[in-house]
């Protein structure tokens, strides 16, 4: 059973929340009888107008359970609620829930008009095609509405199959990869128009993805999942600097894991006194991000070894050995060290104690 | 949202019924069960039939060395053909879909043909052109000798059966994305290797199909095999049939012609299994023609070779008869009449098996369970029978159980499609394949429901592949004869009834006209679907 961080945010029982949009509880899926669950127990509750992204490793469970949400895949067990009913016995095609996926899926047989005004079954006929245009030109396409889906760029179908999904006026919108198959520059300029696309438009939107950075910078809740379980929920920053487990805090950056005895909001590790959070006492493993330790010039024969130094403009990226143990640190590329130096490590920050 | 993940109680959770998620919609469920429900029908009668006899005269029927020998025929000829017609089909699709070869159109055209050519006349052709007195000899002097037996069935067949493999391997390149043979090239893999290790897999299914389809045929041919006279199954069939009118020892052949075919399919069932959809991003572009270069010097005689034999020697024999030893005018005259009643047939029958075998194909390839590969599988039962015994358990299903049918041209086309229902299934099912899932789960998640989508989504893309479906069995059944022969309603004699009997009769001028209006029109129509397949 997962255990999850339920009291790291002291301030989520004050506020009061509206109901939400969407409520997963207790969700398991198995592919075939003997495999293991392909996802475990996920429960997590997305608001209105909110973006969450199902972040973790290939095969973690995260495009199963993006499945099941859309209807095309039938859970085990557990419950999908949108807007306070179960939408399990509804066939995709009626649960209003849009889908982009990884190759778009555009019908090579229609123009991108028609790819666009086939999601409009709430509309007359007559009307689709005027409204089809005004979708592409919202992406910027409304020139190429007579194209065929083979005649455009990869960047250019994604616009298409994003303005065809939301053409259906869906009431949650799901991304499988949507950013993968276009090139990095690309990638990041497109990310933050989707992005304010949905806030402007105030879409409720979940995003899968295995890239740390996309559902960093793109989503209001992160969700981490690992080998069909959801581990920790939460906003960007406080998954990040508030791990729940070791896999949490490896998969989203460059962490140091360190093992200490803790008394209070003190552990001894191998980097003398460390503070952490939350309070603890006895064996801790904690982690402690690489910008959160300083490195200063080491008094003679004390201190850790430069071994690899990647020097990366705005900032440098230390690896460091001490007592046979290895370290990563980085700093601002103001000071530099260099390989073979004696440096001593210095915390700046609390580090979080993890679960396991 | 809440900042912290929630725990499910036990309660939230809820068990759900099995299988629901699969539930196979009515309008595909309902005609693919009637289509195999169809197919059951001819079986019960054989069996009612074979059944007939004391178990004595049974064993006396069965275990005769004569089975073995016709067994042993039969197969080395499937396999002939197989390879022959592999030979001829590969490396024709391959220059009309890959290659900077000119004339693609025609070739095309050119390599469909065949179709149109009744196995009889291909016969008559290939043994009215050797000998002493054959048309080579009158023409030029030159003397082959007779071609009959092994060779002459091989050839006869092997001429007019390669179609079916080329359609069925030209859609197929033609819808292969060219990312993978380009990145396999990138991975450092040359011409051969990417053939071999790319090109070939994918054609794996669509090879399996035509192979499939011309060994049913071949087992079921009587015509071309009886001509050439060779012992095989179907021949020991029709002779029995129509010499010694031993209609039980005949059930027992067909039996065992049965289970040779039953096996044939049920090997195909175990080697097709491999999912060959997709997986790529966005949509596939076509892969850049190669340039032919200094191949065509080989090019150009194979093709000479496989056209002058499938097409040009037909033609040739056919002229002979029409131009240098012509029939009386008034066999002209009633060519008309005769090809509307052949089409007037044929037309309702192909599109009745299409009609059929687009929800088959759609129920195997996307909801895959036991019982769609049964229904499947019963598909190829109308085209594994010998269309005689087919045509002779419809008669008897008529007659006992649904007299208003007998010898009604519902009853003939109903037949037609039931015998045909394999073949417009091949190119269907290939079609289906190589269309993604997930175009159907935009579709749903767009609002459309399982009909629409499959109005829509799924029947455009199915178009070329039910194009051909539909042609395949529409040349199909306008040179069909036995089953014609035995159900067609009295007086309403088709095409290849009247070349039959002429040309059994050793009237062979006088069949002339009509064996070339069955060629000519069936091109035609051949040539008029490819074109409409061209488009979009």
């Amino acid at each position: 059973m997962t255990t999850l961080n339920l009291n790291a945010t002291p301030q989520a029982g004050a506020q009061q929340r509206p109901a939400p949009l969407l409520s997963v509880s207790g969700l398991s899926k198995r592919y075939r009888s003997r495999d293991p669950l392909a996802v475990e127990n996920v429960s997590f509750s997305l608001g209105n107008g909110e973006i969450l992204a199902l972040l973790g490793p290939s095969g973690c469970g995260k495009s199963t359970t993006l499945r099941m949400i859309a209807g095309f895949e039938h859970p085990e067990a557990g419950d999908i609620v949108l807007r306070g009913k179960s939408i399990l016995d509804q066939p995709p095609q009626q649960r209003r829930i849009g889908i982009v996926f990884q190759d778009y899926a555009l019908f090579p047989h229609m123009s991108l008009g028609h790819n666009v005004a086939f999601a409009m079954r709430h509309l007359p006929k007559a009307k689709r095609a005027a409204r089809a245009r005004e979708w592409l030109d919202m992406v910027g396409l409304a020139d190429l509405a007579e194209r065929m889906p083979d005649e455009l760029s990869g960047g250019q179908q994604q616009r298409v199959a994003l303005a065809r999904t939301l053409a259906a006026e869906p009431q949650l919108v799901l991304l499988d990869e949507p950013f993968s198959n276009l090139d990095a520059a690309l990638r990041e300029s497109t990310r933050k128009e989707v992005r304010q696309l949905f806030k402007a438009a105030g879409t409720s939107v979940i995003l899968v993805t295995h890239d740390q950075a996309e559902a960093l910078s793109f989503a209001d809740q992160v969700g981490v999942m690992h080998a069909g379980k959801l581990i920790q929920v939460d906003r960007p920053e406080r998954v990040y600097q508030h791990p729940a487990t070791a896999f949490v805090a490896e998969f989203l950056g460059h962490t140091n894991l360190l093992d200490g005895d803790a008394d209070g909001e003190i552990a001894q590790t191998a980097l003398g006194p460390v503070a952490i959070t939350p309070a603890s006492r006895g064996p801790v493993r904690v982690s402690l991000r690489p910008e959160h330790l300083a490195l200063a010039t080491a008094p003679d024969g004390h201190g850790a070894t430069v071994v690899e130094r990647e020097f990366r403009g705005h900032d440098c990226f230390y690896l460091l050995e001490q007592h046979g143990q290895r370290f990563c640190a980085i700093t601002p590329s103001h000071t530099l060290w260099q390989i073979g130096e004696q440096v001593s490590l210095e915390p700046q920050r609390t580090a979080t104690v993890l679960q396991y | 949202m809440s900042h912290s993940a929630e725990l499910a109680s036990p309660a939230a959770r809820r068990a759900l019924p099995k299988g629901r998620a699969r539930r196979v919609p009515l309008h595909i469920l309902l005609p693919s069960l009637v289509a195999a429900a169809a197919m059951l029908v001819p079986l019960f009668y054989l069996g009612l039939r074979a059944f007939e006899a004391d178990p004595q005269t049974l064993a006396n029927l069965v275990l005769r060395q004569r089975n073995l020998d016709l067994l042993l025929n039969t197969l080395s000829l499937a396999a002939g053909v197989v390879a022959l017609t592999t030979l001829i089909a590969l490396p024709l699709a391959w220059l009309v879909v890959r290659t900077d070869i000119r004339f693609k159109r025609l070739l095309t055209v050119l390599g469909v043909i065949p179709l149109a050519v009744p196995g009889y006349v291909m016969a008559y052709a290939l043994i009215g052109l050797g000998g002493n007195y054959g048309v080579l000899a009158q023409l030029t002097g030159v003397q082959l000798p007779r071609i009959d037996g092994y060779v002459g069935a091989l050839l006869a067949l092997s001429l007019y059966t390669f179609p079916y493999l080329f359609l069925n391997l030209r859609a197929t390149l033609a819808g292969l994305d060219g990312n993978l043979e380009e990145s396999a090239r990138s991975l450092g893999y040359g011409n051969r290797e990417v053939f071999l290790k790319i090109i070939l897999p994918h054609l794996a299914p669509s090879l399996m199909a035509g192979w499939l389809v011309i060994t049913l045929y071949v087992l079921g041919d009587f015509g071309a095999v009886a001509l050439m006279r060779y012992e095989a199954f179907s021949y020991a069939i029709y002779t029995q049939y129509s010499g010694a009118f031993d209609r039980i020892y005949a059930a027992w052949l067909s039996i065992m012609l049965l289970a040779v075919a039953a096996s044939f399919v049920m090997l195909d069932s175990l080697v097709v299994k491999r999912k060959l959809a997709r997986v790529g991003t966005g949509v596939a572009r076509p892969v850049k023609p190669m340039r032919l270069g200094r191949l065509r010097w080989l090019v150009y005689p194979y093709l000479a070779l496989i056209f002058g034999a499938s097409v040009g020697l037909p033609a040739l024999i056919l002229g002979y008869w029409l131009v240098l030893a012509p029939p009386d005018l008034s066999f002209f005259a009633r060519v008309p009449g005769t090809f509307l009643r052949s089409a007037g047939a044929a037309l309702p029958a192909a599109m009745l098996a299409a009609a059929f075998a687009l929800p088959i194909a759609y129920l195997t390839v996307r909801y895959r369970s036991t019982a769609a590969t049964l229904i499947e599988r019963s598909a190829y039962i109308g085209y594994a029978i010998p269309p005689l015994t087919l045509a002779l358990a419809m008669v008897f299903f008529s007659l006992r159980t649904a007299p208003f049918l007998y010898q009604t041209l519902t009853l003939l086309i109903v037949t037609w499609a039931m015998a045909s229902l394999a073949l417009a299934l091949g190119p269907i099912r290939n079609a289906l394949l190589q269309t993604r899932p997930n175009m159907e789960e935009a579709s749903h998640s767009l609002g459309h429901g399982p009909l629409s989508t499959f109005l829509w989504v799924i029947f455009p893309r199915l178009r070329r592949g039910i194009l051909a479906g539909i042609a395949l069995v529409f040349v199909l059944c306008m040179k069909e004869l036995p089953i014609t022969f035995l159900l067609a309603p009295t007086g309403y004699t088709t095409l290849a009834v009247t070349v039959f009997t002429r040309t059994s009769e050793g009237m062979l001028a006088e069949a002339a006209p009509f064996a070339a209006a069955i060629v000519v029109f069936s091109s035609l129509s051949v040539g008029f679907l490819l074109t409409k397949e061209g488009k979009r």
